[in-house]
């Protein structure tokens, strides 16, 4: 029999688990969330919204086909999200020791060591996950034997400063001129830049881009509460008043509702998955999205010249906006997908048409 | 934004359970029969299956019991009038039948609009050539494939594309005529074949080894798609995906490979223009994304089955509604009632899918599995790790396995080397003998091309075998390894055997040591639910199964005395399917009428039992003793219902009785004197009831004196056994000791019982209900066949139209006699021999049998209505019908399978060879007989005839009809000794050569070969080695060249008594209930 050392999952109204780990041991605390994809645990591990965030899985069986490699190409990784695992720990119920596929060159247990990130597995993550969806998102500790720590809210830090780059860095030559707010970016949001023959300046989080020679501007996805993020929203403000094309995709259709005027909330339990159906504005399509976000826009508080362009069918919270005249838009799910589905992939053909038509 | 057009729909069954074409369809029919009426369509369904669910009163408004052939369909078109046809709910069956009426113009004729994928799209997507190249434009790829109408052009196109290739047939069923070729002798040999199937075959390049993945795909109207699921097969390309375990969610896959396939069939979807469900079948290179796309059925299918129920979304319901309209996101989900229809389930849980073979049931039949289907039913296990789902799944197959380890003697497997290779269907076990054997995981790999991954976890159970095997007593067994053996699906057999190594007669006691010892140190297992949505919404789901990989329950348990629990039937095999199922089903509807809670554990992923919308609480879970003690301990059952489900739960009886559960119904103490051969007979013995002599023998020279003294044939086999496995009646004592071998194999526990063999008898049946002893209602059928052929084989009458009323007057005498011995309450069937006024009785099972919804459905009195109520306590009135008011005939008819059963020789015997039935009504017993068999694919014969017609008894049985035959103007071919014979009686024919005749012409071969026979009589004969063989290829020629044939005198003779009475246009096209009117 397999000897791992076991620790406890302490959630802040006192339920414990008690898992096994495989691993950085060390206790760690953060906001504990689930998330209902079945796959892409190397991209959701990636992913910086998720920083700050203790991530429950609730398909049971993780780690199977192991860790892509770390290839990258100009600073853009190909297998994974950003540079580095941020979630704070990760809980799931089985975990394949040993894993199999073609393009894995570690097992995610060793990944996490070297992250230094902690992992449970043997845990009933579905009756976490009841737990979190009847209570909200909660605070909890993985704590190890002899090392008891501090619950730790981390949507009172400013973790979009945390997740974004710290100076301005430019990805390709394409012909249109993005730029790109870095709030805890993913990649793929970059590839997907990329291959639409655009050049991505990638600007910190509080950066003043109005002062840059662009075409276009994309708000990134990022960790946390978007009211963390006055400095951004100022900038947009000053956008808004220009005619450049604007696209944002999760913190980012919070920031461009916030610029715009309307305000933001906070969701019991958010939606974490692959598979939320989401309408568009005054038509029958309905798309399947990948989603990972906490907070919300209240489409009640939108100003008249804006209004909902997406709608999710199972709770109707807002899925995206957009300016009534100008083009501006911007979603709450991710077109980008990585990991989840890629059927709205298309939102990123729109924006470059907006910034073709915005040339003319 | 409904289409309100459509007020009255057609929808086409699936007709009989056949290899590859099975209970799927019942269940997805109904579904959209429930769809249908959900939004005020009158339905109109077709379907000769009597024992489904879907030809229930009330589920469709109207039933024909008629083949699904477009003559049939046309004619019922003609009468009802309908708006609408629905055909993608019945399998190929149903499609094949559309597309005919397609292009005859047959719906067109009627203005009949298609509820959902318009036929062309189908059409698209059933010929390959056409299908290639759509998907080719679209930048999709598919395997290199040229079309071959003849051997020549398929030569040639082998040649391009170089060995290894794949031939496959288009129009079929499930992969027939399919198969690998390595070179070109075999490609001959498989082309010729495919040929005969299909006028067009493929020749492709083999991706054999790649991994197999499936998704199944829904759209609407306004072009909104969905993957509701995704599918791995364990068992790479090469294996049939019915014949392969399969996994859902896929387990192997990175969230870029499951997308790009995703995106793929959402894109092949699109083009095809799908209104509804398609499943869309990948192979993925297992060392890049590179894929080839192999196959899409426009069409809910097997696979879309597995889909529902290991996702809880319903396809088909889902499907039919898109079909008349609705948009996805304008439909419910049906789990949580709150959130849409159109999302893609997340699931907290893997579903195994594991076929289930009946090989051993087949004389001759290769028991290597590939690319074409050969396994009759299918389970599905839930649970939170792949080793607990894998080896819940092995035992729930039912063929005496106890999973992946601990099984006698790791069952034997001599040439592990050659079964990874070249799989048959024990092939898990071949890789656990590996295991046993130090094969590394690399080394398995390289051998069956199965993912590592998959393998890992098999070796994971192996370990804890190691390690449970390093203990000898429970004291000493850690708790955390008895846990983790629990987490990884061990069940307590398991256990015991591993720690104890128990010996056979203490096992059960020792695994209830197991079971307190676990329930002492609270290691039990949790109940969870299926919601679609992985815990994120709130459900009220019924949807349950039990895991040892969780720490709560998903749900309250009342303890109010309320819940009844109905055992079901398990995978469905040879003897046992859908008829179980309907009796099932039909419990839980009474129980619920009865404001008792019902509650259904069952695992077969093709029932209408499975669907949680049709019981209270369904426990998709192991029909296992310690697995519904499980259910027990947390459901406190007012009662357990186990005479439903076949002999799975009849046989759990005892030891539930024994742990003090309370089994509704007839005592199990009196279930057991019924099943033990021996209290049986000595009641018989008391009762002054005649039965056949017997006896219970465990020596070959005990055996030998008895057959000395009843003389042969004898029929010989084990106590406690469905369908007569290893049963068989042996004729000299050669065949004897070659058979006492095989049936001492069976079960030691139960010893052979040799039974003297009557010749010529007729056979009867009575299926009855009875409270406390005393009969309530009962019906009595007879069979065609003579004695000999098993009951599930048989072709069956009832009202009986051949007895003398003083049989049917002594087989109630002791039918009543026997259900007051037994003091029977519920159903129970008897089966009688007669022989000119002696009634012998041959066996009394205490249960539902397979004829109850055959006979329920012809008389139009629900008997399993009545056994439910009785068994919860509830008075019933006797019904005031008898049989003899019925003034039409109902015959059921036997189905089988032989053509996908590669030389398997398609005889009838004692044992049960037929994979379904259906069951069709007439004004007249010809007439009923000749609608069952043009329902079960004969054909009426055009012109030529070849009989051989067998021993000296039926060629004089047959003589009438033969010269019946003539005198309509057939042509009549006869084998050497049946051509003598005719032309003696003055019956002109033409001779015929035996197969190993091969100078002499005309051969029967080639007559067969080339088609210039319509049907085919052939009766075996049991004499010399000859004989048999040729006999064998006549009759194997025939089912390979698709001609109809008939292996019995009696069945022959009433065939073509009926086809020369009733052209098709006699046949009364008459809906169920006009025949009570």
């Amino acid at each position: 029999m397999l000897e791992v050392k076991k620790a406890k999952l302490i959630l802040e109204d006192g339920s414990e688990f008690i898992g096994k780990s495989f691993g950085y041991e060390n206790s760690v605390a953060g906001e504990v969330v689930f998330y209902t994809a079945m796959t892409g645990y190397p991209e959701s591990l990636t992913d910086p919204s998720y920083t700050g965030q203790i991530l429950v899985s609730t398909y049971p069986m993780i780690g199977n086909y192991g860790v892509p490699k770390d290839d990258s190409h100009n600073g853009v990784f190909e297998y994974y999200e950003s540079n580095k695992v941020h979630i704070s720990g990760l809980i799931i119920s089985d975990y394949s020791f040993e894993y199999s596929h073609w393009n894995a060159i570690k097992s995610l247990g060793e990944w996490l060591k070297e992250s230094k990130v902690p992992g449970l597995f043997d845990i009933d993550t579905r009756a976490l996950t009841k737990i979190l969806r009847e209570k909200g998102s909660l605070l909890g500790k993985i704590e190890f034997i002899g090392e008891e720590i501090d619950f730790v809210d981390p949507n009172k830090e400013n973790l979009v400063a945390k997740a974004s780059i710290a100076n301005k860095e430019v990805y390709g030559d394409g012909e249109h001129k993005v730029v790109l707010v870095d709030c805890g970016v993913k990649h793929n949001i970059i590839r997907c830049l990329l291959k639409r023959n655009a050049t991505v300046i990638r600007v910190p989080w509080d950066y003043d881009f109005t002062k840059e020679e662009y075409d276009g501007i994309f708000l990134s996805n990022g960790p946390g509460d978007p009211e963390m993020c006055n400095e951004t929203v100022v900038n947009i403000q000053k956008a808004l008043n220009t005619e450049k094309p604007i696209m944002g995709i999760c913190l980012g259709n919070q920031l461009l509702a916030l610029a715009a005027g309307a305000s933001t909330y906070k969701l019991k339990y958010g939606h974490r998955s692959h598979n939320q159906p989401v309408l568009l504005q005054g038509s029958n399509k309905c798309f399947i999205t990948s989603q990972n976000h906490g907070y919300a826009v209240s489409p009640g508080t939108l100003p008249d010249q804006w209004e909902p362009m997406f709608t999710n069918v199972n709770d109707e919270t807002n899925e995206g906006i957009r300016h009534k005249i100008k083009p501006f838009f911007s979603t709450q799910f991710h077109p980008e997908a990585s990991s989840g589905p890629t059927d709205t992939e298309f939102l990123f053909d729109d924006f470059i048409e907006n910034i073709k038509k915005s040339k003319q | 934004m409904i289409d309100t057009t459509i007020k009255k729909a057609i929808i086409l069954g699936s007709g009989a359970l056949k290899i590859g074409e099975a209970g799927e369809f019942d269940y997805s029919g109904s579904q959209a029969l429930k769809a249908l009426k959900e939004e005020g369509v009158e339905t109109i369904l077709i379907n000769p299956n009597i024992a489904t669910i879907q030809t229930s009163d009330d589920i469709a408004d109207k039933i024909y019991f008629l083949p699904v052939t477009p003559y049939f369909v046309e004619q019922v078109i003609k009468k009802e009038k309908p708006q609408g046809i629905l055909l993608a709910f019945g399998g190929q069956t149903a499609l094949n039948c559309g597309v005919e009426l397609y292009r005859s113009g047959v719906l067109e004729k009627y203005n009949l609009q298609v509820v959902g994928t318009p036929v062309q799209s189908i059409i698209d997507t059933e010929d390959r050539d056409i299908f290639a190249n759509m998907l080719g434009e679209i930048g999709v790829k598919t395997p290199k494939s040229i079309a071959a109408e003849n051997l020549e052009e398929a030569k040639k196109a082998a040649q391009k594309l170089g060995f290894p290739i794949i031939i496959r047939a288009a129009y079929t069923l499930g992969g027939l005529g399919s198969g690998f070729c390595e070179n070109q002798e075999e490609l001959e040999k498989l082309a010729s074949k495919a040929l005969t199937y299909s006028p067009q075959i493929l020749v492709e390049e083999s991706i054999k080894g790649w991994k197999e993945v499936e998704y199944e795909v829904v759209r609407d109207k306004y072009d909104n798609c969905i993957t509701v699921c995704n599918m791995e097969n364990f068992d790479p390309l090469g294996i049939h995906t019915g014949e392969s375990i399969v996994v859902a969610p896929s387990q192997t896959l990175s969230n870029a490979e499951y997308h790009k396939l995703r995106a793929i069939s959402i894109k092949i979807i699109r083009r095809v223009g799908v209104i509804g469900e398609c499943n869309v079948q990948f192979a993925l290179d297992p060392n890049s994304e590179d894929y080839r796309v192999i196959e899409v059925n426009a069409r809910l299918s097997r696979s879309s089955a597995l889909a529902s129920k290991a996702t809880g979304y319903p396809l088909a319901f889902v499907a039919a509604k898109l079909g008349l309209g609705y948009g996805l996101h304008e439909l419910k989900n049906s789990v949580t009632k709150v959130t849409t229809a159109c999302f893609e389930p997340a699931l907290d849980y893997i579903v195994v899918k594991i076929p289930r073979w009946d090989l051993n049931k087949f004389i001759g039949v290769s028991k290597n599995i590939g690319s074409s289907m050969k396994s009759v039913g299918e389970i599905m296990a839930i649970g939170r790790t792949f080793e607990e789902a894998i080896q819940k799944g092995i035992r729930m197959v039912g063929l005496g396995m106890h999973g992946f380890v601990g099984n006698k003697g790791e069952i034997n497997i001599k040439e592990i080397e050659k079964e990874l290779v070249e799989p048959t269907d024990r092939r898990i076990f071949a890789i656990a003998e590996a295991f046993n054997k130090g094969y590394t995981i690399d080394e398995i790999f390289e051998k069956t091309k199965i993912d590592r991954w998959f393998l890992q976890k098999l070796s994971n159970i192996h370990s804890i075998k190691k390690s449970l095997k390093e203990f000898n007593t429970f004291e000493e067994l850690p708790l955390d390894l008895l846990k983790l053996a629990k987490k990884a699906g061990y069940s307590d057999f398991q256990v015991a055997r591993m720690v104890l190594d128990s010996a056979n007669n203490k096992i059960h006691e020792d695994l209830n040591r197991v079971r307190k010892l676990r329930k002492e140190n609270g290691i039990t297992p949790f109940v969870k639910q299926i919601d679609t949505l992985a815990g994120e919404y709130p459900a009220q789901t019924n949807y349950l199964y039990l895991t040892y990989n969780g720490s709560e329950h998903d749900i309250d348990f009342a303890n109010d005395n309320k819940s009844v629990i109905v055992l079901g039937s398990g995978a469905y095999r040879i003897g046992s399917s859908v008829e179980f199922d309907w009796c099932s089903v039909n419990a839980i509807n009474t129980i619920k009428q009865e404001n008792y809670r019902s509650v259904m554990i069952n695992y077969n992923p093709e029932t209408v039992s499975t669907d949680y919308d049709s019981c209270d609480r369904l426990y998709f879970d192991e029909l296992s003793y310690e697995r519904v003690m499980d259910v027990v301990d947390l459901e406190t059952p007012n009662g357990v219902v186990v005479s439903m489900g076949g002999q799975i739960p009849n046989n759990l009886a005892m030891k539930l009785h024994n742990q003090d559960v309370p089994v509704l119904g007839t005592s199990p103490i009196k279930i057991d004197n019924a099943e033990d051969r021996e209290k049986f007979s000595s009641l018989l013995d008391e009762l002054g009831v005649d039965q056949p002599r017997w006896e219970r023998l465990s020596t070959i020279e005990e055996i030998h004196k008895f057959v000395d003294e009843v003389g042969y044939p004898v029929l010989i086999r084990p106590s406690y056994v469905l369908s007569g496995a290893a049963m068989n009646v042996v004729s000299n004592p050669d065949q004897l000791e070659h058979f006492l071998d095989m049936a001492a194999n069976v079960s030691k526990e139960h010893p052979v019982v040799v039974t003297e063999f009557i010749e010529q008898a007729k056979e009867i049946e009575i299926d009855a209900v009875a409270s406390n002893g005393e009969i309530v209602a009962y019906a009595i059928s007879e069979h065609v066949e003579f004695a000999g052929v098993h009951s599930g084989d048989a072709t069956i009458v009832f009202p009986p139209q051949k007895l003398y009323i003083e049989t049917i007057r002594r087989i109630k005498k002791i039918s009543r006699q026997i259900a007051k011995a037994l003091e029977i309450s519920g159903p129970f069937n008897m089966q009688f021999l007669a022989k000119d006024n002696d009634i012998k009785v041959i066996e009394c099972n205490l249960r539902a049998s397979r004829s109850f919804p055959f006979v329920s459905k012809v008389m139009k009195i629900n008997l399993i209505e009545y056994a439910t109520k009785i068994m919860l306590g509830i008075p019933v009135q006797k019904p005031d019908k008898s049989l003899f008011e019925l003034d039409y005939v109902g015959v059921k008819a036997p189905q089988f399978s032989f053509a996908r059963l590669l030389n398997a020789d398609p005889v009838l015997g004692v044992d049960m060879s037929s994979t379904g039935e259906v069951a069709c009504i007439g004004e007249s017993y010809y007439e009923a007989i000749l609608k069952s068999m043009l329902s079960v694919g004969y054909t009426l014969p055009e012109k030529n005839i070849l009989i051989s017609s067998g021993p000296s008894r039926s060629k004089i049985e047959l003589l009438n009809s033969a010269r019946m035959l003539r005198e309509r103007g057939y042509n009549l071919y006869a084998t050497e000794g049946t051509s003598k014979f005719l032309l003696d009686n003055g019956v002109e024919n033409t001779l015929l050569y035996w197969p190993d005749e091969e100078g002499s012409t005309p051969n029967t071969l080639d007559y067969i070969k080339q088609k210039k026979i319509d049907l085919v009589i052939n009766i075996p004969k049991n004499h010399t080695k000859r004989e048999l063989n040729n006999g064998y290829m006549i009759r194997r020629n025939a089912v390979d060249f698709n001609i109809p044939l008939i292996t019995n005198a009696r069945v022959a003779s009433a065939f073509i008594y009926g086809l020369c009475k009733y052209k098709l246009e006699d046949m009364a096209i008459k809906r169920w209930d006009e025949y009570h009117t």
